[in-house]
């Protein structure tokens, strides 16, 4: 047979062996990953869709730096039992502007997507700490720590700044105020508060998310945790936006 | 070891090793309290540690030509054993983490040790430390016996096991600090992701620079899936690992994908990570070490052209069946999943291959633990494809995503064939390049075998089922038509499981501690005469 025949002659020759290998293994990719930055509809328009403030941000981070993404999906599939036990099911535009996704391959625990407004601060501070202690069978490791860590709040800028030239609509301005915002979100009688809510909007969750003294990271990780499936309302409509 | 190399490579070496202690050395004294100057303090002292070792023969005279004769082992022997370390460690470290499961305070208050941070560690470790070293050092042992051809030098062989196993370092003590991109299989952050693709290069490089050194006219499908391994993972890593540090003398940075498009290219990456790492190359292990073990020629050399243009065609698109039911477009779901199904044929025509090759062998099977554990892994493979390919049917997904069946699936693919297969290749070549006649206790390798066996089928049976009683019981409704079970209560019925695959988990260990005790036993015993090929261009036998 002419193939194997052709075959016969390609395995004598190495680097065409090695173009033949790639030219084989893109087809894949090219067909079914390049249409996705491309196809309009792939990702929907949102207008009331909210990008992650510096406070917010810096918990996402701590999020990812403690691999709490192993155990825990933000990805609601469009299953009814799903719907039913977490939520609306996630649209692409939610996590548009997440630089990575995190929507998880595992639930040891529960999926996260629609997490935030479920639980009061408190109890988001008692369970990190020690989360037998509010969820007596709960196998998930504590993190004490992150109550006895301040904040490192300086340098925030440039990752907004990185995440600006990736498309994320942040302005010079918040990049500008990115540390002084950070703080400003857990302190809401300062007087930067009010320059955090004129660049991240009226929606913007502004308070003490604990008691401690400074800025931790449980702030910026409780932070994170409530506005998971907050940062636009469009989901909980009754009609899907396209 | 260091001896045998020609003057101009010492000079080349050591030219290199200050390279990279100045490297380290630039990125600790620039990196102040960021985690990348622990690394950069790493650099330094291997940089420093090469210097002084390639210093200590930098004047001696030149080695004896008649090396040119012989094959040049030496990494492979570096390779297996920085590989039976690495398994250890990793297999240690995925039973501390299914520990984790049933005790979860055995983390001890630490935030290196706590499950997030570990599990990288085990999955790093496992794949691409044990996987990787086992890999390269197999390749190079396979491309030179197949080609009767010397490594092209002698020099780039150790950049390629010395600089991958400093990207294993970077990656895996990063994890301990909390440096991770999170991106499944592809944590390590981005100076770890450009080194290793300097070194990955160099491997391909020398690969090619060997394969032209042939006696052979044909190259043997070995070093094609060997090849397929190096070209394709080199593709995905360079595309899923783009992003953006924040400083460039800082440890973090933001990946250059984002949501749904993330998704895909780490899917994309992640199950060709599976695809060409896990089962490209280890087939690559598998054509040149079973039939040598069998003493049988491959069944059949045009199911081998299938399978491996099969393999090497269908696997880039099945991806996106870790995302069906997600808020990725319906179309490239359904475009994975049937593509998923289509690999079934080239996956099993290889399986089915390796085992018709075994037919009038079955007595060496029987008798001999190394070609049982290649056995074994050919089955498991078999077994691995057709389950993944049937989790990738959408209504099956729908119930097993997100579960341990997932889990369980991955280790019946990395125990039972990515693991089997090494241990029976190491099994083959240990003997041939230390120079000995056969392992220093053929008892020990069935111990081996036998443990290794128990703790797979622990392993994968209590996964499946904790996998399947999950997926049920979150679907569960009540006759009221709500939902049956809390998510607590899921979690709670997983125990007996999980307490089951910390016993698998320990037993399959436990073979590998056997199996580690016997190869330094062989290493350390006497020298005797071992078979070989002969590196001589003669008629082909």
């Amino acid at each position: 047979m002419s193939i194997f025949k052709f075959h016969y002659n390609l395995e004598k020759n190495s680097v065409g062996f090695v173009v033949a290998i790639i030219l084989a293994a893109s087809v894949g990719g090219l067909v079914e990953i390049a249409p996705l930055f491309t196809i309009d509809d792939t990702v929907e328009t949102l207008p009331d869709m909210r990008v992650y403030t510096p406070l917010e941000l810096a918990g996402r981070n701590i999020y990812i730096r403690e691999g709490c993404y192993a155990c825990h999906s933000q990805m609601i599939r469009t299953l009814r039992d799903e719907v039913e036990r977490y939520g609306p099911y996630s649209l692409a535009a939610e996590s548009q502007y997440d630089h990575p996704m995190l929507w998880g391959s595992k639930r040891t625990g529960p999926d996260i997507a629609r997490l935030g407004g479920k639980y009061s601060d408190d109890w988001h501070e008692a369970h990190l700490i020690y989360p037998r202690a509010v969820v007596p069978t709960s196998i998930m490791p504590a993190y004490p720590w992150l109550a006895t860590t301040p904040l490192d709040v300086e340098g925030l800028g440039a990752h907004l700044a990185v995440l600006a030239q990736l498309g994320v609509p942040y302005t010079d301005d918040m990049i500008a105020n990115a540390s002084r915002d950070a703080t400003a979100q857990a302190r809401p009688d300062s007087d930067a508060a009010t320059g955090l809510v004129d660049r991240y909007g009226e929606a913007t969750t502004i308070r003490r998310f604990t008691d401690a003294r400074e800025v931790t990271e449980m702030d910026a990780v409780i932070a994170y945790l409530q506005i998971l499936g907050q940062l636009t309302q469009a989901p909980y409509a009754a009609e899907v936006p396209q | 070891m260091i001896a045998i190399l020609t003057p101009r490579e010492r000079q080349i070496g050591m030219a290199m090793a200050i390279g990279l202690a100045l490297l380290g050395l630039t990125m600790a004294a620039l990196g102040g309290h960021d985690p990348i100057a622990v690394h950069g303090f790493m650099a330094l002292a291997l940089g420093l540690a090469l210097v002084f070792a390639v210093g200590s023969v930098l004047e001696e005279p030149a080695p004896n030509p008649a090396r040119l004769q012989q094959y040049y082992d030496d990494p492979i022997k570096v390779g297996i054993v920085l590989a039976m370390i690495w398994g250890v460690f990793a297999m240690t470290i995925g039973l501390w983490v299914a520990a984790l499961m049933v005790w979860p305070d055995a983390t001890f208050g630490q935030a290196w040790s706590s499950y997030g941070r570990l599990r990288p560690v085990h999955t790093t470790g496992v794949i691409f430390a044990f996987g990787g070293n086992a890999l390269i050092a197999t390749s190079f042992h396979v491309m030179q016996r197949t080609c009767r051809a010397r490594l092209a030098d002698q020099l780039s062989p150790w950049f390629v096991l010395i600089g991958y196993n400093l990207f294993l370092v970077w990656a895996v003590t990063g994890y301990f600090m909390g440096v991770t991109q999170s991106k499944e299989y592809a944590e390590p952050e981005w100076y770890a992701d450009i080194w290793l693709v300097i070194v990955w290069v160099t491997y391909l490089v020398l690969y090619l620079r060997t394969l032209k050194r042939r006696a052979e006219p044909h190259i043997y499908v070995a070093n094609w899936y060997y090849l397929a391994f190096i070209v394709v993972v080199a593709m995905l890593h360079i595309v899923n690992a783009a992003a953006i540090p924040v400083s460039w003398t800082g440890a973090k940075s933001y990946p250059a994908f984002s949501g749904v498009q993330d998704a895909m290219v780490q899917w994309w990456y992640g199950h060709n990570a599976v695809a060409f790492f896990m089962t490209s190359g280890f087939l690559g292990m598998l054509y040149y070490y079973l039939p040598m073990r069998a003493q049988r020629p491959i069944f059949s050399y045009r199911l081998s052209i299938i399978s491996f243009w099969g393999i090497t065609f269908f696997y880039l698109w099945v991806g996106s069946h870790h995302l069906h039911y997600t808020a990725l477009p319906t179309w490239v779901q359904n475009l994975g999943m049937t593509f998923s199904i289509m690999l079934l044929v080239p996956s099993w025509a290889s399986a089915g291959n390796a085992l018709a090759t075994l037919n009038g062998a079955w007595h060496r099977v029987r008798d001999d633990a190394t070609l049982r554990f290649m056995f074994i892994a050919a089955v498991f493979y078999g077994l691995s494809t057709f389950e993944g390919s049937f989790l990738a049917i959408r209504p099956v997904n729908a119930l097993s995503h997100y579960t341990d069946w997932t889990v369980g699936h991955v280790h019946s693919g990395a125990l039972g064939w990515l693991a089997m297969v090494t241990f029976g290749a190491f099994y083959s070549v240990i003997p041939q390049i230390w120079g000995r006649t056969a392992m220093y206790s053929p008892k020990l390798v069935e111990w081996h075998f036998w443990l290794a066996l128990a703790g797979l089928l622990t392993y994968v049976f209590s996964l499946w089922n904790a996998g399947i009683t999950q997926g049920l019981m979150w679907r569960a409704y009540n006759s009221a038509g709500t939902l049956n079970y809390s998510f607590i209560e899921s979690m709670e019925a997983m125990r007996p499981y999980y307490i089951a695959r910390v016993l698998g988990g320990a037993l399959f260990l436990a073979g590998i501690c056997v199996g580690a005790v016997n190869i330094w036993l062989t290493i350390r015993g006497a020298r005797d005469a071992a078979p070989d090929r002969p590196l001589s261009p003669q008629a082909a036998e």
